[in-house]
């Protein structure tokens, strides 16, 4: 079942640049497990898109099936929604994207629904840099089908029966990487005031931005033994703090000279990387991006924040040189070649 | 001996190898004789492979203007020593065979009933090429100007199509026009040209035929070029014998037609995606944002958007797929042609679904429902498949010119725009059936800031798109999927029916490239005195004018191109005028189409004389007995 919200609205509450309250980006009741990551993520989103601003309608929202897949129910209720089919949200974006460029696209996708069934669509979406938002909400289990090992779960890492998952662990963000995404990012679900500002920074890019956002199962993976539990996450956790400044504000030195590398994003806003946090490598390098990964790992370490951007690639739209004016918009004039085109095709078939 | 004599009435048929340039002389041979105002069809029988193996082109011409496989072959041009043998069984008694004489033939492949034509073909060109790539292309390029003195073609209009094909590459216009000359000067002094087949302009040709300005075009082509005037905007597709060609067309004419003249900007987007799930699932996305979307694909793709399919059906998105049949099962044979996805594509997905099909039987008629399934998918708000095959989509086919009408204007079907949603009253229910004809109203994300927003599911929902699993709630949406159904068999395209001369309980239905063999089979019988009644159906679900056929006939042939009887099998599960008794089948699926003596064979054996009338059946009666 799906609840809804009551329509009531404080008259005072505050409203963003574009007249819109916090409530106007709010969707359904979750019907999820209460103390579920996967609900922080869902409040984040709804901050990030508040604050940044984004109007609500000029955001559509897609998933494919699972736990995660049903979360935009739960966020985003002026927005349009797509709950596709297990694994294939990204070609739905994809399609819907180049039917109308001028939208915000937000993909919401599991860890069974990226790195399994959907891992070949997730892998082609990355090469087209599809200009989108891409969140992995990653517990390392299907939880409704109750709690089976994902192809993130990490090897050793024990499942709620006891038994430890024998197989390598498939890291989407590393496979992003190595698939030229042009901006990767982990987080965590508990840390939202590095999620939030991250989330901002995704949006605001121009091309395929894939958030891998470490999301625990409270219900079959936050059990001793297992690599994806509240508590583990949290103990391993190597974080570099974001800032995400949007276009309209002025930036505040709130930290100390040199110790904050400044991003600027083709819109104008910026976001602020903080080096105090071990993340000292050069964030548009994307074989350093793969190394700091894969050091932390070693370590036993997991590095969240944003690992590497590329700001310059073009998106599938430029690929492909399409009209700037969205292609839904385009009427019979611009699309029919008329009768006589046609007639001398015909006498060319003769 | 007896030698076959006939104008413009017979079959040749090539026996090639593949990658040797073989199908450009051919079909320079078969648009020579549709030039000169000869009805022709000439089809590509190709095997799965590039280079190597052997492969066939036969040409039927037919003064009566039959464009389906006769059946038979009356003169064989064997370049191919692999399938000789075979290529020498296959002539009809009287019929001529024509082969490389360079070596001498050997001696089990001569029959007594056949005329042998040698042509020292590599003899020649080694003489007159030093060039192995040349020795091999201008081969195919000698018999053709062979047959040009043997058939009597005018060679004035082979040089003219040579130069309409090298424009832009003068220089291999002589070269092509020299090899030509080669043959047809060989030919001319070793045998008594022409030979008792022969084609002659205008003469016996069937006035129907001369009254049209037909075009010689594939069904893929016509389908592609359908795409760009019905609006298309996205298209993605993966890589898949027969249908490839569609693409390709579509993103041809895109190229010429669709970039903005201001900016240079294509107004189109078409992506080679990762396999057919995504190809689907992109023309999805694309359509549930507002977009005319489409992809082309086979059997095998047809299988793997079963799921998606099923999506679309249920959240009610506007999908256009066209599937170029292929010989099924599985990959069965990729180069061959079948009508046996029907039943796949009927009810195509898991759980209740049904979709709307549609049966084109030419190139113009690959246009025109390619257009119009267009709208069919967005007045409906469900998939449309468009079944053709590779006989209609790979091959040249003689068709009608294509036609467009310059007042078309999209049928968009109920969409809310900005301006509805302001006016609408109470809140906005996605699958509200609100003027009772199953089709709700759909809104295009990004519409309106406050109103209309939804989100799309394949998970069951109220009217209000909101997740349930209340078990009315579901009866209620999937019955007025019913309704939609309903309401589809008054837009999809009606059939064509044809009385046969006197009133008959026995009709015959058929569809897509079985059309042309089952009127060419019909009218034979009718010499012989039987009289069928004949419905081309053109569209799934069936319309009141099918109900009325199977209501008024006793016996139905159904005719087609698999082993099941698929069509029979759909109409019985669809129809309430259909009975196991009264749909009699009519079938071949040897992976070739169908031919008119197939048909007209089977219907006679079937009938035993008794459909025909007595004086009729005397007269030919004896003309049979013959053939």
């Amino acid at each position: 079942m799906t609840y809804q919200r009551p329509n009531f609205r404080h008259p005072e509450a505050p409203v963003n640049t574009l007249g819109f309250t916090r409530r106007d980006y709010e969707g359904s009741i979750s019907t999820l497990c209460a103390g579920c990551g996967h609900d922080s993520i869902s409040a984040a989103i709804i901050e990030a898109c508040f604050g940044l601003p984004v109007a609500p309608h000029r955001i559509a929202k897609l998933s494919g099936i699972g736990c995660s897949s049903k979360t935009p129910a739960y966020f985003l209720g002026r927005s349009h929604g797509f709950n596709s089919v297990h694994g294939r949200m990204p070609s739905v974006a994809t399609g819907a994207n180049l039917a109308n460029q001028d939208l915000v696209y937000i993909g919401v996708s599991g860890d069974g629904d990226s790195a399994s069934i959907g891992f070949g669509q997730f892998a082609h979406v990355v090469r087209r840099n599809l200009n989108m938002t891409y969140i992995v909400e990653n517990n390392g289990c299907y939880g409704l089908t109750k709690g089976q090992d994902s192809a993130t779960a990490d090897r050793g890492s024990k499942s709620k029966k006891g038994s430890a998952n024998p197989y390598e662990a498939i890291d989407l963000a590393s496979v992003a990487l190595q698939l030229g995404a042009t901006f990767v990012a982990r987080s965590f679900s508990g840390d939202r005031e590095q999620l939030v500002p991250l989330i901002k920074a995704a949006l605001s890019h121009s091309g395929f931005a894939f958030l891998d956002v470490m999301s625990p199962c409270v219900t079959f993976n936050n059990h001793e033994g297992s690599t994806k539990s509240y508590i583990h996450v949290r103990d391993h956790l190597d974080a570099a703090p974001v800032d995400f400044v949007p276009v309209r504000d002025e930036i505040r030195a709130s930290y100390a000279e040199g110790m904050t590398t400044e991003v600027r994003m083709h819109d104008g806003s910026v976001v602020r990387l903080h080096k105090d946090s071990g993340q000292v490598y050069n964030i548009e390098d994307r074989q350093a991006a793969l190394r700091a990964i894969a050091e932390h790992d070693e370590a036993g370490r997991t590095l969240t924040g944003l690992l590497y951007i590329d700001r310059d690639a073009p998106d599938l739209h430029k690929v492909l040189g399409t009209s700037r004016r969205p292609l839904n918009s385009l009427k019979e004039k611009d699309l029919c070649p008329g009768s006589k085109v046609l007639d001398s095709i015909n006498a060319g078939l003769r | 001996m007896r030698a076959k004599q006939a104008i413009n009435d017979f079959v040749v048929k090539f026996a090639n190898v593949n990658g040797t340039g073989s199908a450009s002389a051919n079909s320079l041979f078969a648009k020579s004789i549709f030039r000169m105002g000869i009805p022709v069809s000439p089809r590509n029988i190709f095997p799965s492979n590039i280079q190597g193996l052997p492969t066939w082109y036969e040409v039927r011409v037919s003064h009566k203007g039959y464009l389906g496989r006769r059946g038979g072959v009356d003169l064989m041009v064997c370049v191919n020593p692999q399938s000789m043998d075979r290529d020498v069984r296959e002539v009809e008694p009287g019929g001529y065979f024509v082969y490389d004489s360079t070596k001498p033939i050997e001696p089990r492949l001569i029959r007594d009933d056949v005329n042998y034509i040698g042509l020292p073909l590599t003899e020649i060109c080694l003489r007159e090429y030093t060039d192995a790539r040349q020795r091999l292309l201008f081969k195919n390029m000698i018999y053709v100007g062979a047959l040009s003195a043997l058939l009597q073609i005018e060679f004035q209009v082979l040089k003219d199509l040579i130069s309409d094909q090298f424009k832009g590459k003068e220089k291999l216009i002589s070269p092509n026009i020299h090899a030509l000359e080669l043959g047809h000067q060989y030919a001319m002094k070793h045998f008594d040209c022409p030979l008792g087949l022969r084609l002659a302009r205008g003469g016996n040709i069937a006035p129907h035929i001369l009254g049209i300005d037909h075009i010689l075009m594939d069904g893929n082509t016509a389908t592609g070029l359908g795409a760009v005037y019905g609006g298309a905007t996205v298209m993605a597709w993966y890589p898949i014998t027969p249908s490839t060609s569609v693409a390709e067309a579509f993103e041809r004419y895109c190229a010429r037609m669709r970039i903005d003249p201001g900016t240079g900007q294509k107004n189109y987007a078409i992506v080679q995606a990762e396999d057919e799930l995504s190809a689907i699932g992109m023309v999805i996305g694309a359509a549930w944002n507002g977009a005319r979307s489409f992809t082309a694909t086979s059997g095998p793709g047809l299988s793997l958007m079963g799921e998606f399919l099923g999506l679309a059906y249920f959240a009610e998105i506007p999908t256009v797929l066209v599937d170029v049949q292929r010989a099924g099962p599985s990959t069965g044979m990729p180069t061959r042609t079948q009508q046996s996805d029907i039943l796949a594509a009927a009810y195509a997905s898991h759980g209740d679904t049904k979709h709307v099909l549609l049966f084109p039987a030419t190139p113009a008629e690959c246009f025109s429902l390619t257009v119009q399934a267009f709208d069919l998918a967005e007045r409906l708000q469900t998939p449309v498949i468009m079944l053709t095959d590779l006989e209609l989509g790979m091959n040249d086919c003689m068709s009608p010119p294509l036609e467009f009408d310059d007042d078309y204007r999209f049928d968009r079907g109920k969409v809310l725009d900005a301006e509805a949603l302001d006016k609408l009253q109470g809140r906005f229910g996605r699958y509200l059936d609100v003027d009772g004809d199953g089709i709700p109203y759909r809104t295009l994300p990004g519409a309106h800031p406050t109103k209309g927003a939804f989100t799309a599911r394949g998970t069951s929902r109220d009217e209000y798109a909101v997740y349930t699993e209340d078990g009315e709630a579901y009866v209620r949406n999937v019955d007025r999927l019913l309704r939609k159904f309903e309401t589809a068999k008054t837009c999809v395209p009606a059939p064509k029916i044809k009385p046969a001369s006197r009133p008959t309980k026995t009709g015959a239905l058929f569809f897509g490239t079985t059309a042309s063999p089952s009127y060419e089979a019909l009218e034979i019988l009718e010499e012989e005195g039987y009289a069928i009644d004949t419905l081309r159906l053109r569209a799934f679900p069936f319309t009141r004018e099918v109900e009325q056929f199977l209501n008024d006939h006793d016996t139905v042939f159904v005719i087609e191109q698999n082993r099941d009887g698929q069509m029979r099998r759909l109409l019985l599960n669809e129809s309430n005028a259909a009975t196991r008794e009264k749909l009699v089948s009519v079938l071949n699926y040897d992976g070739l189409p169908i031919t008119a003596r197939h048909i007209a064979g089977h219907i006679r054996t079937r009938l035993g004389g008794a459909n025909v009338t007595s004086i009729a059946r005397k007269r030919s009666g004896s003309a049979r007995s013959k053939a």
